[in-house]
């Protein structure tokens, strides 16, 4: 036995010596920052941007991506300066945050809970990123806001309107620039029973999975307190492309209005069918017969066609915005300006609420003086401010919960173009949409600087 | 008594209502199986890039409708765009050629016009794809060759996304076809209770007669002939000295055109994304084993079956007694089926089973 002996025991010796010493560096660096994780040490700072780059969000993604490097160039004193013009908080320069240049990672969150949190671990992790931001779902919202509070690491949540994302599932680490179902349900109902009267009676399709629960229950509770009647909700399966079947027994249900809580492919395709099967010309109980789409979303709205025309819903914010609803406003139409000379059309919502979101953690960061998690919840919880297009807007210290006015829209009988897809009805101001933050449960529990 | 017939009178009307409902559903499932079919049968390929073809027959139709619009720009000084600059018009060059009137209603009608783009684009990439591709497998275990094409069908799937985006895009039914038929009052029920719509009943009878074209064209048709020859012995008709090859590779090229077209004509029912070739594909796979692998009008009647069971399994009234069945239906018949009929509703002895 005159070999190298390689035996158990030499093997996990010498691992134990390499892995000490490989993970010494960390260590000492660890100790020498402010003690939190991925300080930034040099003079840039990375941002991680988690969209859907691919599946079927793709497109929101891709919107959201382009908001985020505006975002940067703006941070970074290129460009226009878009919001920082009209932002109320002046603590932004155009030299990147806390003077260190801003720089940024991407990661597909392919609309997967999974793929999601493993591309927010990685840019986390390999690219040493401070803050991760995007996405457009609330399954997606809710795995990542929870896997950034367990790293230390800060949540600007991109497009999600469950209620769960700041209720039931709510983190410190974790922030919702975009309204919620609930303010959905608030600000549609009166509108509803103002346009289509008190007495009618309601049937609901419904996504069946979280974000599809927490509307319809929103919407069938607000529209019932001021006297509307549910006559049945039925659950559709994610999967499902064709709507015909569920939306072909309606109009002899004793229903005289629909209401799809759908998003997305869903929405598209059951508002395709209920418009083919008539709904629109219809006549029930001696009332024309109405359809309701909770949640509207522009880009969504396109692959609908001329079947939204009329339809009622909401929406967090529209390009048109200021020039139909005046200078409460302010900072849409900064915003327009320099998005559409860059990329050629006007933003969507989820480049709005992105990019505001982008603005608002910098801004945090640089008013507490620290990239430090604990100081930007600090600066964000409570903070008052305007210009960035929805009006004053509350960031709510409870639930981590913007607080701002709800558009209610209609799609447009005759749209100019793709993007004048809808009109706006009214405006349900931020005081009729507040809510309790208790009433969904949850707890935010205490800021995690992770390191 | 009243009472009874009127509780069941509107019962029927739903039950008419799902039946109609499931036979358009149906005959796009049909479409797809026979094509699945007619390769199995024909080439012993189990395909699954066909449902990428359903999809690309809609995308044939997404693109004639956009060359039909190809436009050149006016700038419109009366009218501004978002930023406030002078409004830019596209107005399609067809306008020029032929005349607003003409050119509107030629974009009107993209959808039934663009089967006469489709056909020969269809049958184009059958052919290649069967040349190019799909031959090199043909002795290759059917693993690999579900393998190779449910890869192929990623790949199809990802170019269109590639070109087209991720959203919907809509491709709306002409005018004239736009709107709803009031069934109930056609066949002597209250006005209003069965309402159906008009294009939907279009893509029935177009399925209808697209199946019955292909099984006429198998049929009465030499070509047809020979082919059902080799589906039933290929060696033998080989030994005739008949290249079974090369008429196996058309009969590929026509399954491709069979699910293209469904694909086209489906637009106006479903704005077509990428992704909707995978929705359907694994209900066909469904629709060909529960009809009988290798029977032609075993995958049809099992397509419509298995439309009008899916349709029912959605009324309010099945899933409030069942919960989730109308998302386990297709498979829990398939499932029945099998087990008593083991080798589907029109399979024969020997189909795959050496």
């Amino acid at each position: 036995m005159t070999k190298t002996k390689l035996t158990r025991r030499s093997v996990m010796q010498t691992g134990a010596v390499a892995g000490a010493g490989l993970a010494l560096p960390t260590i000492l660096t660890a100790g020498s920052h402010a003690g939190f994780a991925n300080a930034p040490t040099g003079s840039t700072v990375t941002l991680g941007f988690n969209v859907p780059q691919s599946g079927p969000y793709a497109d929101e993604g891709n919107d959201e991506l382009k908001a985020y490097k505006l975002a940067v160039e703006h941070l970074n004193g290129e460009g226009d300066g878009g919001m920082l013009q009209t932002f109320s908080s002046k603590a932004l320069d155009g030299t990147g945050i806390l003077g260190k240049k801003v720089e940024y990672v991407t990661g597909d969150t392919q609309t997967n809970a999974d793929a999601a949190r493993a591309s927010a671990r990685s840019m986390i992790e390999k690219d040493g990123a401070i803050m991760i931001t995007g996405g457009s779902s609330s399954g997606v919202a809710v795995a990542v806001q929870s896997l950034c509070q367990d790293a230390g690491i800060i949540f600007m949540a991109g497009l999600t309107h469950s209620n769960d994302t700041t209720g039931k599932d709510k983190k410190a680490n974790g922030f919702r620039h975009f309204f919620n179902s609930y303010m959905t349900g608030a600000a549609l109902a009166p509108i509803l029973a103002d346009r289509y009267g008190a007495d009618r009676k309601a049937y609901h399709l419904t996504a069946d999975y979280n974000w599809g629960y927490t509307t319809e229950e929103a919407v069938r509770n607000s529209t019932e307190a001021l006297g509307w009647e549910t006559v049945a909700a039925v659950k559709t399966p994610l999967s499902q492309t064709d709507f015909s079947s569920y939306v072909a027994p309606v109009l002899n249900s004793g229903a005289d209005v629909l209401i799809l809580n759908h998003y997305g492919g869903n929405m598209v395709n059951s508002l395709t069918s209920a418009v083919e099967f008539g709904l629109r010309a219809a006549q029930a109980n001696g009332k024309n017969f109405e359809i309701v789409v909770p949640l509207y979303s522009r880009l969504m709205a396109k692959g609908a066609g001329k079947n939204v025309a009329g339809i009622f819903g909401t929406t967090g914010w529209h390009w048109s915005l200021e020039n139909t609803a005046g200078s409460r406003y302010t900072g849409t139409n900064a915003f327009v300006k320099s998005f559409g000379e860059k990329y050629g059309y006007p933003p969507s919502q989820a480049a709005h609420t992105c990019y505001c979101q982008a603005l608002l953690y910098a801004d945090a960061v640089q008013r507490g003086g620290s990239f430090n998690p604990c100081s930007v919840v600090e600066a964000l919880e409570g903070f008052e401010f305007d210009g960035m297009g929805n009006g004053p807007t509350l960031y709510r210290a409870e639930d981590h919960q913007c607080i701002k006015d709800v558009l209610v829209v209609r799609g447009k009988e005759n749209p100019a173009n793709d993007f004048d897809l809808l009109e706006l009805v009214d405006i349900t101001p931020a005081e009729a949409v507040t809510f309790d933050p208790a009433i969904f449960g949850g707890n935010l529990g205490s800021c995690n600087p992770g390191a | 008594m009243g009472t009874l017939y009127a509780i069941l009178g509107g019962f029927m009307d739903q039950i008419i209502l799902q039946i109609l409902n499931g036979l358009d559903k149906g005959s796009a499932y049909a479409l797809i199986a026979l094509g699945l079919t007619l390769i199995f049968g024909t080439l012993g390929v189990v395909n699954f890039a066909h449902g990428a073809l359903f999809m690309l027959g809609a995308f044939c139709a997404i693109t004639f409708n956009r060359i039909l619009t190809i436009s050149h720009v006016v700038v419109d000084e009366t009218q501004k765009d978002f930023l406030g600059n002078p409004l830019k018009v596209d107005i399609p060059y067809i306008y020029d050629w032929f005349g607003e009137s003409t050119g509107q209603a030629l974009i009107n009608w993209s959808v039934p016009l663009a089967i006469l783009f489709a056909i020969p684009v269809m049958i184009i990439i059958g052919v290649v794809m069967e040349r190019g591709l799909i031959k090199h497998f043909y002795k290759r275990p059917h693993a690999d060759q579900i393998l190779v094409t449910f890869g192929l069908a990623i790949v199809l799937q990802e170019i269109v996304k590639y070109y087209f985006g991720a959203n919907q895009i809509p491709n709306p039914a002409p005018e004239a076809f736009t709107g709803s038929f009031d069934f109930g009052a056609a066949v002597g029920l209250k006005a209003g209770s069965i309402i159906y719509p008009y294009w939907r009943i279009v893509y029935f009878s177009f399925a209808m007669l697209l199946i019955g074209s292909v099984f006429a064209f198998l049929q009465f048709t030499t070509f047809g002939m020979v082919v059902r020859a080799g589906m039933a012995d290929r060696e033998t008709v080989e030994l005739l000295g008949i290249n079974i090859d090369k008429r196996f590779t058309i009969m590929f090229g026509v399954a491709a055109a069979v699910a293209g077209l469904a694909g086209v004509m489906y637009t106006p029912i479903n704005s077509p994304n990428y992704h909707m070739g995978m929705d359907f594909l694994v209900i066909s796979f469904v629709v060909v084993v529960v009809g009988g692998m290798g029977s032609l009008p075993g995958a049809v009647a099992a397509g419509l079956l298995l439309g009008i069971l899916e349709s029912f399994a959605s009324m309010r009234q099945v899933i409030e007694a069942l919960p989730g069945i109308n998302q386990v239906v297709i498979y829990l018949a398939a499932i029945v089926i099998l087990l008593t009929r083991p080798r589907g509703l029109m399979g024969r002895k020997g189909v795959m089973e050496e």
